[in-house]
């Protein structure tokens, strides 16, 4: 049965990779024509376009990002096993096309909601590197002060990180809702994953984003598995792109960056176009396990993880389309790298030497715009203040 | 005209619970355009228990919005409209089914504050009819005080009469924090006497603030909602037999007001809490910690033993903090008989 599922995925797989090294025709040696999947449509007549002009600084701008996200993740993995981070710590190495992607199809006054797997995401609107590393590590330069987590990281038009599956859902239609109310043309992607699809409170905001027509884009990353319970075995359907049922849909192929591109902007022109929702689903992969406690082999093979690493990989597919329409040369791909390594080890060695926030803080921010007042400690002794 | 008008006594006006939230909220849709109403029934309807009436007329589909029947999905709206800068007003029909919703309503509201190191606020009002109405039965009659006041991060409200009510809403409309507040749907029909104050646009009832009702010297008697009512009318019978009860309207769960509560029983030295939720872990057995941890101490210090009976009798929680002798004394609440108490659904008693 597991070995009928895997097979089912690794002839997915060996699929797509067919796609990888695309035809490009060169413009110029400032950009280039790509051709990309063809994206499958759910109540729609036409989607996104085949085929993508890449500049040379959206390529490299692109393979920055999600080479930053890499390597960020990675070292995450160090520190976690280095016991510098403790507690949950979800990382989205292998995913990297989406968050980057998803950024490069909307406005920075966009907003974005998605889920616990958030690392990538809180780099691509705007937040360092450093600042997500300390917050993992928890120390006071963290962007939560070190109170959040790695489930727990904000930023402007950015609602985290959340940590209950599909809650994410309704706020996200919320803040649509907050859009079409101030009437500024804003739109919010609202993420949640292959697992989370199976919860009644997403079906109720598809319903509420449908009745009301509020810009939201649903958008469903699918990484084939929810914690360790492959997609086949949690959906009645998988069909993710579908399950709006009276919401379009799109399924795009979420390990190719230019794809994610090109899908985000016709579904953000759907829903500034004031038609009402529009629904993604974003084929993807991730390579960690579940999270840093999972090894990620019990439910799926090392065959079937390093297949998707050797023919898909987001960050492989960009580069080879790069070299190969000379848009970069490898050196200057290498020394991008080399800049990021080093963009990332200065990060990890603030966050490692950073201070924890003090413990007078620990009651701090537990109310909005009051008063500062006390607040009960472990017994009726010890107090803390309470500023907000 | 001024001279003879102030020679007349104006009667005050009478305007019921329900009037009082409708024109706190309606002052308030009108005084910032980011507050707006959502629920079940709460626009064509006119509210389920009439409360949110004439608004939708007034305010029109944006801003009072009649929900599908999907506790979780809208209060989750709610939340993330509040996120992004709106001041939602988020009415559950009872808390009973804000049961279904509360996942949103702390994970997603009352933590956040704190989880984003101040950088994410949640200016939202969950409210709506709270503990028992008349022969609902058991699903439909549950007080979420003590499980809603447990948690930090959020505001609980709990509203007694008009005056309650109107102040209450409008301060929590404007508290840029989660505020729950909870009505009672026996007291919407009941009118009050509203002083001229509360006549005015901006007459606020400030949150974390206890009321004494009425000042008493020998035993004193905390209590919120619509109990609070039931605790004045034993005062008034206790008070022909020579015990003078001070009645304390808590009127905010989260954050109590301890310090009303503590120097009224250091006056004097016994103690009662009356609620409509019950007892195991509730507000009641909270208000007795409090004291236990807190003044319990001043009062025994002088004494060999400290000694508290505490007997539970159906919904009522009685203490007896006995300081000045070395005995106790049981209290019987029969005894007490709380008149006009033909309400309770019987599932209780």
């Amino acid at each position: 049965m597991l070995a009928a599922l895997i097979s089912r995925v690794l002839r997915r797989v060996a699929q797509k990779s067919a796609h990888r090294v695309l035809v490009a025709s060169r413009n110029s040696s400032n950009d280039a024509t790509f051709e990309i999947e063809k994206c499958d449509l759910y109540l729609l007549e036409e989607g996104p376009p085949v085929t993508t002009v890449l500049t040379r600084a959206e390529g490299l701008k692109y393979y920055r990002m999600m080479l930053t996200v890499r390597r960020m993740e990675l070292k995450a993995d160090q520190l976690y096993k280095q016991k510098f981070i403790r507690g949950f710590c979800h990382l989205c190495d292998g995913q990297e096309a989406c968050c980057v992607g998803l950024e490069a199809g909307i406005n920075p006054s966009d907003h974005i909601i998605t889920s616990y797997r958030a690392h990538g995401m809180c780099y691509t609107r705007g937040l360092s590197v450093r600042s997500i590393l300390t917050e993992l590590t928890g120390r006071r330069g963290g962007c939560a002060k070190g109170k959040g987590g790695s489930m727990h990281m904000y930023t402007k038009n950015f609602y985290g990180g959340n940590g209950i599956v599909g809650a994410q859902g309704p706020l996200g239609a919320g803040v649509a809702l907050a859009c079409k109310y101030k009437g500024n043309n804003e739109i919010c992607l609202t993420l949640y994953g292959d697992g989370a699809a199976n919860q009644g409170q997403i079906a109720e905001a598809f319903n509420m984003a449908a009745l009301w027509k509020l810009p939201c884009v649903f958008i469903c990353e699918n990484n084939l598995y929810a914690m360790g319970t492959f997609t086949e075995r949690a959906a009645a359907s998988t069909d993710y792109y579908k399950r709006g049922n009276f919401i379009p849909g799109l399924k795009v192929d979420g390990m190719d960056v230019l794809c994610v591109r090109e899908a985000t902007k016709f579904a953000a022109n759907y829903c500034r176009s004031g038609k009402g929702p529009i629904l993604m689903e974003l084929q993807t992969y991730r390579y960690h396990g579940h999270s840093m406690s999972d090894p990620g082999v019990s439910y799926r093979t090392r065959e079937e993880i390093q297949e998707v690493r050797s023919k898909r990989d987001p960050i492989m597919i960009l580069q080879d389309r790069m070299v190969n329409s000379k848009l970069a040369t490898v050196e200057e791909l290498k020394e991008i790298g080399t800049e990021v390594k080093k963009e990332i080890d200065d990060a990890a060695q603030f966050a490692t030497s950073d201070p924890e926030p003090c413990l007078e803080e620990l009651g701090h921010h537990v109310y909005s715009s009051d008063s500062s007042f006390e607040v009960r400690g472990a017994n009726p002794w010890i107090k803390f203040k309470s500023v907000s | 005209m001024a001279a003879v008008s102030g020679l007349v006594r104006r009667p005050l006006r009478e305007v019921t619970v329900r009037d009082a939230i409708n024109q706190g909220m309606d002052e308030e849709l009108e005084r910032d355009e980011k507050v707006f109403l959502l629920g079940e029934e709460v626009a064509q309807y006119d509210g389920a228990y009439k409360v949110s009436r004439g608004l939708w007329k007034k305010y029109g589909d944006k801003r009072i919005i009649d929900t599908p029947i999907s506790e979780m999905g809208f209060a989750g709206i709610a939340v993330g409209a509040a996120m992004a800068g709106l001041r939602p007003i988020c009415e559950f029909m009872t808390f009973n089914f804000s049961m279904q919703a509360i996942d949103q309503v702390i994970n997603s509201a009352a933590k956040t504050y704190y989880m984003s190191g101040g950088l994410q606020s949640v200016p939202i009002v969950f409210r709506g009819p709270n503990g028992a109405s008349a022969g609902v039965a058991a699903q439909h009659s549950q007080c979420f005080a003590a499980w809603y006041g447990h948690c930090p991060g959020l505001k609980v409200v709990s509203p007694w009469n008009s005056e309650d009510a109107k102040g209450l809403i409008k301060s929590a409309i404007r508290d840029n924090n989660p505020v729950v507040v909870l009505e009672n749907e026996l007291m919407y029909g009941v009118p009050f006497e509203f002083p001229p104050e509360a006549q005015s646009k901006d007459f606020l009832i400030p949150i974390g603030k206890a009321k004494i009702e009425r000042q008493g010297t020998h035993i004193t008697v905390v209590s919120h909602s619509r109990p609070v009512g039931h605790c004045l009318e034993a005062a008034a019978v206790l008070s022909k037999e020579g015990v003078e009860c001070e009645v304390i309207n808590m009127r905010t769960i989260r954050p109590m007001d301890m310090e009303t509560i503590e120097a009224s029983v250091m006056k004097t030295n016994h103690l009662v809490t009356v609620e409509g939720g019950w007892p195991q872990f509730g507000v009641g057995a909270e208000i007795c910690a409090r004291i236990m941890e807190g003044i319990s101490e001043k009062l025994v210090l002088e004494y060999s033993q400290a000694v508290v009976n505490i007997m539970y009798l159906n919904t009522y929680s009685i203490k007896r903090l006995k300081a000045r002798s070395g005995q106790t004394t049981t209290l019987n609440l029969s005894c007490v008989q709380f008149p006009g108490c033909s309400c309770c659904s019987c599932h209780w008693c």
